[in-house]
């Protein structure tokens, strides 16, 4: 038997509260992390892809409201845990890296500054020598001529720094497990490849293992490991991503894979995916593709929804996979 | 020595950019930021030119001055025959050729008036500038814009708040094309939207583009999306034309080291089929008062050497003439090694 899982998530559901009704955002929400591994999990907006990170870091808006399920870490479960808990695992064991750095940094203190904050926080390094473990860490996320760069706000440094500034705040505790979420939406390609290099460098170094969120499948077929595909808060699909990509099983992952562009394929090839996202606030059936799927029948109605395992590590929440 | 004037505009262009630059003073600071220097390039009637860069190349600002949103430093736009950068860009909006170049703007939720029902976007520029016609001639054609750009007639009533993002973008392609125009610059058309939605938004540009015989100027940083639509492409680096040629000899047969790496680093779906990617080192230059003698990716580029510090390359052809590129590694005894890769 292979280690247990770094994290293991199993039927986590979430609700929201909104003028409008309850919102049903994760319904049984199942996977899980090993560590050293890169886990991509991909969705169109609204799919619940950050609200399973944000449940899993304990950081969801007052509105929402877990409603069952567990997230073990460790052996821990992060959903059970005390908030005093969890704030021991953020940040050092878990840690995340948020869409657009430059917002997610504070404006009006230097870079370095709110490095050495974190690095003090953590609590690891004597006082004396936090400077010279700034410098370090900014050196490890490549940035050029890092004393100079330990004074800059970061509206002085352009999108892909202040990214890679998220990065040396995510990794000053040496977590056993990053979050990046959309790590590289609103950056040039030649900047996301810079930036997606060095994850994978500091992946290889310390057996870290990150979950990437993103809703670019080219992305995550590039870099993850392993593939989580969610649609209006199910999971639908999760594979191998070599596996996922050559041989879809699920209806909404092959449909995915055929809206996305590829090189050299002819406008004719690109196929929309008839239908939109369910209300989520409306009464769902068991399967929240069903409205657009081509392959569903009167069977698909009734709940529960299976999820097969169609070969090892292929999960499919799907009653006629292919 | 003219720098950039290598090829004569075709006969059939309906677009001609001859030496554009646009210069902006910085503030706080003396100088001037060279967001577009000396850019020069045609559309053919009937084409989807595609333009490609970075950040801060300055392909929005060139859009912007084609647009005539913004007023050029120097250089020419002829459009259709008619010389339109010498119109103020404010006076620019009262005139019949602003009904013939229309752009589709990036962000739908942005570029629409929260104000306005769908049905009054799309009137607007009808209004404005359409044929003094009446309401009900107006509410009509409103409504066949709205069939057309795929908009259910029930949703002309809503608030763009009360419609979701591919719908905002019909919304937003209805009103450019309402005044028919010739020209339609797109950009970032689908940036925005979820990848199942920019499928849809795509199969509509192309077919608009058959059933009215538009030009598309399809500006992107999405180099799959380009390649689907653009029978030619125009690459930007800080400012400068690097690149331009048809379509697929830029993807496939890239010459300039910067389109190559932009290339390389497009992620590609398929795992296995991706060749090896180029690197590029160090932080791109100052685009403020840049040197008129050093090549603008000096310092990023792989294959750098000493006479790139000291001599601007300028745009040369190869193949049938088509494609050009310009990098002093095309020339000479450099040509063998940048080609032989």
């Amino acid at each position: 038997m292979s280690e247990p899982p770094l994290l293991y998530v199993e039927d986590l559901s979430v609700e929201f509260k909104t003028r409008d009704g309850v919102v049903r955002v994760l319904d049984s929400v199942s996977f899980d992390v090993r560590r050293g591994e890169t886990v991509g999990i991909v969705g169109e907006s609204g799919s619940g892809k950050s609200v399973t990170a944000f449940s899993i870091l304990g950081i969801l808006a007052p509105s929402a409201r877990v409603t069952g399920g567990r997230a073990l870490f460790d052996g821990v479960d992060l959903l059970a845990a005390s908030e005093k808990e969890r704030s021991r695992y953020r940040g050092r064991e878990i840690s995340v890296v948020f869409q657009n750095a430059r917002t997610a940094l504070n404006p009006i203190r230097p870079v370095g500054r709110q490095l050495a904050d974190v690095v003090l926080r953590h609590g690891k390094v004597p006082r004396a020598r936090v400077r010279d473990r700034v410098l370090e860490l900014l050196a490890r996320v490549q940035i050029p001529d890092p004393a100079r760069r330990y004074h800059a706000y970061p509206f002085e440094l352009s999108g892909g720094m202040c990214q890679r500034v998220m990065i040396a705040l995510a990794v000053a505790g040496a977590p056993a497990l990053l979050i990046a979420d959309e790590p590289t939406t609103g950056l040039d390609v030649t900047t996301q490849g810079e930036l997606l290099d060095l994850l994978d460098g500091l992946t290889a170094q310390s057996r870290m293992a990150t979950v990437v969120i993103t809703h670019d499948l080219a992305l995550v077929a590039e870099r993850c490991d392993r593939i989580v595909v969610m649609h209006a808060g199910h999971v639908v699909e999760a594979a191998r991503a070599s596996e996922l990509f050559a041989a879809p099983r699920h209806p909404y992952t092959a449909r995915l894979i055929a809206a996305t562009p590829r090189p050299r394929a002819k406008l004719g090839e690109l196929l929309p995916i008839p239908g939109s996202v369910p209300d989520l606030r409306a009464a769902l059936p068991p399967c929240r593709y069903r409205a657009r799927c081509d392959r569903a029948q009167s069977v698909c109605d009734q709940a529960p929804l299976p999820t097969t395992r169609v070969a090892p590590d292929h999960f499919v929440a799907c009653r006629f996979p292919r | 020595m003219p720098v950039s004037t290598v090829t004569s505009p075709p006969s059939r262009a309906l677009l001609d950019v001859r030496a554009l630059t646009k210069r902006f003073p910085v503030r706080g600071a003396r100088g001037h930021l060279y967001a577009v220097d000396d850019v020069s390039f045609s559309i053919v009637a009937g084409e989807c030119f595609g333009l490609v860069g970075e950040s801060g190349c300055g392909k929005s600002t060139l859009v912007r001055l084609i647009a005539r949103l913004l007023d050029s430093d120097d250089g020419r736009i002829v459009f259709d025959g008619q010389d339109i950068g010498t119109v103020p860009a404010l006076r620019f909006a009262g005139t019949p050729a602003r009904g013939r170049i229309q752009m589709v703007f990036q962000d739908p939720a942005d570029s629409l008036n929260p104000r306005f029902t769908a049905f009054d976007t799309i009137a607007e520029p009808l209004r404005r500038l359409g044929p003094p016609d009446g309401r009900a001639r107006i509410a009509e054609r409103v409504r066949e814009l709205a069939d057309l750009c795929g908009l259910p007639r029930e949703l002309l009533g809503r608030f763009p708040h009360q419609l979701s993002g591919g719908q905002q973008q019909r919304v937003g392609i209805a009103r450019a094309i309402a005044l028919e125009p010739k020209l339609l610059i797109l950009d970032e058309p689908t940036s925005a939207l979820d990848v199942s939605v920019q499928a849809v938004i795509l199969h509509l540009l192309a077919e608009l583009r058959e059933r009215l015989g538009m030009s598309y100027l399809f500006v992107s940083h999405d180099l799959n999306v380009v390649r689907l639509f653009a029978d030619r492409v125009l690459v930007m680096y800080l400012g400068k034309i690097v690149e331009q040629g048809p379509s697929d000899e830029i993807f496939d047969r890239s010459r300039h080291p910067y389109t190559r790496a932009l290339v390389s680093a497009a992620p590609v779906l398929d795992p296995g089929a991706r060749k090896p990617r180029l690197r590029l080192q160090g932080e791109p230059r100052s685009p403020i008062d840049p040197s008129p003698s050093v090549c603008r990716f000096y310092g990023r580029c792989p294959d750098g050497f000493d006479r790139c510090e000291r001599e601007m390359p300028v745009l040369r052809s190869s193949g049938n003439g088509r494609h050009q590129a310009a990098c002093h590694l095309l020339e000479g005894e450099h040509l063998e090694r940048s080609l032989g890769r």
